[in-house]
């Protein structure tokens, strides 16, 4: 057996397994489970890693459960693939690896940061990887909808995980409402495109696609459900209560989640509606990048909490990429020239937004941890106690706020100089709200890290500070080689996005 | 030299020249700054003078987080208002947001079908 042709399937398979034995393993040793799942989780890594290698070089993969032949996407005796497929391009490649990366790095983070409790935790968390990956790899809208659910209900137990206070479970409660309602509009869509085609396989969907008044109807539920799950304002409003809420390396996590339903997002408009998508959906999608970025930024403004302050940024940062996919899908619907750069800036920013805004929850959470305290007006001066903390915070402000030369100026200027090219009042908008991010950062920034010493602390543990390092690393390196990162890892993405008839073509075998 | 250049619809972006001036500049301020008086006190010199009144304790000085920003925040108080009844934190106002949106992107996609 070559390992190489069941990448795909490990995956998703060695976190689903280690999932389980975790609870096992720590009835023997904490220590035990602890290394089992960094293993597990390191090794998922490397061979995520291996397969966006493959897509890259090689191109599609595709892998088939339950055949014979794991490439046979139609069986013999039929016209249309029904089996489960598993369908990797070079933007769930893009995808699988940020969604990987970040949890390895958010695992190191909770081995301190985690009061665990018979190995739940774990279990938990990585099955929301699990569900993360598998919305990623899949070719299967209702597949897309079970791994959505695992996410969901594995990111709510997450959140409601240390209920230090009442808001924490009213938090997960209404995050884990909001998300079946969601993933009811997904799973009645779904059923409205069945009932159509006989068809759940997306690219099969996608060839067979007809534009009609059901498939319309279809496309809604699909649309606001993801847009929902994205948090995109005005639909935002569960976001700030449920990252504001989790602990410091689930906040980090659920980033990814969110990024997880902005792929199925663009999934849906480019590959499965592709030319046939509606005009209006790109207008829609402008709006709500810049309704998600003025309301983001706004009230991040006047958060008193440090925890939700960020999360308002962190829908100010989904703006962003919602800004430029919608231009970048307007241009790709109008065949305009500036669509790959729109393209561009929104995937690399989607993965510079995970970098950034994950290291100021990080640090959030180092700060919650050393003082106990998450109000801005009870925190002063921890500069002089946790030297460590404060220089990473000031990394990440820097790369959320778009300061030169870090990772988000890179992608944010990609942003206004395609936007520009649809409205310049797009442009300004743009601008102008990354200015008042900064004002934003800056505001944490003097009341909790200067000023004379108010809380008595300590720096936070090593595998706390070695996830932040690690992350403040990967946004210093992408701000000084943006060029690199694009060419390696983006350009791939935009290409899939843009080229819709090859993943129609690698499973249904010919063109459109 | 152009080492690492990122190019762009209206040009070029490349971090590496903007580090490399940053170098030069803090060189340059650190050469003024080393040329600076040396027989500077630190001591009673260094205190704000407040026409005889004592300085108050640095703690006591400290400007909070909620002082930040307060004449914008007090300037945009409207939509500040509007904005914290949209945050309710009732799970029915989310779910009607929710809702709300959907069928307004129907009614708008379905009367533009029409048109």
């Amino acid at each position: 057996m070559n390992i190489m042709d069941h990448l795909p399937a490990l995956v998703i398979a060695i976190p689903l397994l280690t999932a389980f034995l975790t609870p096992l393993i720590d009835r023997v040793s904490r220590k035990a489970r602890n290394a089992v799942v960094f293993i597990a989780l390191a090794l998922t890594f490397i061979l995520a890693i291996l397969l966006v290698q493959d897509v890259f070089d090689n191109g599609i993969q595709i892998y088939v459960m339950g055949a014979s032949s794991t490439t046979q996407t139609i069986p013999t005796q039929a016209a249309v693939p029904i089996r489960i497929v598993l369908e990797i391009d070079g933007l769930s490649a893009f995808m699988v690896l940020i969604s990987v990366l970040i949890s390895l790095l958010g695992l190191i983070y909770s081995f301190s940061d985690i009061k665990e409790r018979g190995g739940r935790f774990y279990t938990l968390f990585l099955l929301m990887l699990v569900g993360m990956l598998g919305m990623e790899l899949t070719g299967d809208l209702f597949n897309l909808f079970v791994f959505l659910e695992v996410t969901s209900i594995a990111a709510a137990a997450l959140i409601a995980y240390e209920f230090r206070r009442g808001s924490t479970s009213e938090a997960a409660l209404k995050y884990i409402i909001i998300s079946s309602i969601g993933a009811l509009f997904v799973l009645f869509s779904i059923g409205l495109l069945y009932g159509e085609y006989d068809l759940l396989n997306m690219a099969a969907i996608a060839q067979a696609m007809q534009s009609t008044h059901i498939d319309k109807i279809a496309l809604v539920l699909l649309f606001s459900a993801f847009a929902l799950k994205a948090g995109a304002a005005p639909m935002h409003m569960w976001l700030p209560d449920a990252y504001g809420e989790a602990p410091g390396a689930i906040s980090m996590v659920l980033i990814p989640t969110t990024a997880a339903s902005m792929y199925a997002l663009f999934r849906v408009c480019f590959t499965i509606y592709n030319e046939s998508l509606h005009a209006i959906i790109p207008a829609v999608i402008i709006i709500f990048g810049l309704l998600s970025i003025f309301i983001g930024v706004t009230m991040a403004l006047v958060q008193d909490d440090i925890k939700r302050l960020i999360s308002f940024a962190a829908v100010a940062e989904v703006g962003y990429i919602l800004l430029a996919m919608g231009v970048g899908l307007y241009g790709f619907l109008n065949s305009e020239e500036y669509t790959v750069a729109a393209l561009r800036g929104g995937m690399f920013h989607l993965f510079n937004d995970v970098l950034d805004i994950g290291l100021l929850f990080l640090v959030a959470g180092g700060v919650i941890y050393a003082t106990g305290e998450r109000s801005l007006n009870k925190l002063g001066g921890l500069a002089h106690s946790m030297k460590y903390t404060s220089v990473l915070f000031l990394v990440g402000l820097a790369a959320a706020a778009g300061l030169p030369p870090m990772n988000g100026f890179a992608s944010k200027i990609i942003i206004y100089e395609s936007v520009y090219k649809v409205s310049p009042i797009l442009s300004i908008i743009a601008i102008l709200a990354s200015i008042m991010m900064l004002a934003v950062f800056i505001k944490i920034f003097q009341a909790v890290f200067t000023g004379p010493k108010l809380t008595e602390c300590r720096e936070v543990p090593k595998p706390m500070l070695a996830s932040m390092i690690a992350l403040a690393a990967l946004i210093i390196f992408f701000g000084l080689f943006p060029d690199m990162v694009i060419e390696h890892l983006v350009d791939p993405a935009v290409n899939a996005l843009m080229n819709y008839g090859a993943y129609i073509q690698a499973v249904m075998g010919v063109g459109t | 030299m152009i080492l690492m250049m990122l190019k762009t619809i209206g040009g070029f972006w490349d971090p590496l020249i903007l580090v490399l001036a940053a170098i030069v500049v803090a060189i340059i301020a650190y050469i003024i700054r080393a040329a600076g008086r040396r027989n500077h006190k630190t001591g009673e010199q260094a205190k704000p003078f407040f026409s005889g009144v004592a300085e108050p304790s640095k703690e006591a000085m400290h400007v909070r987080a909620s002082n930040l920003y307060w004449g914008f925040t007090e300037a945009l108080k409207g939509y500040y208002t509007s904005m914290k009844k949209m945050h309710s934190g009732m799970l029915n106002d989310y779910i009607g947001w929710f809702v709300g949106i959907a069928a307004l992107i129907f009614v708008v996609l379905f009367v533009m079908e029409v048109l």
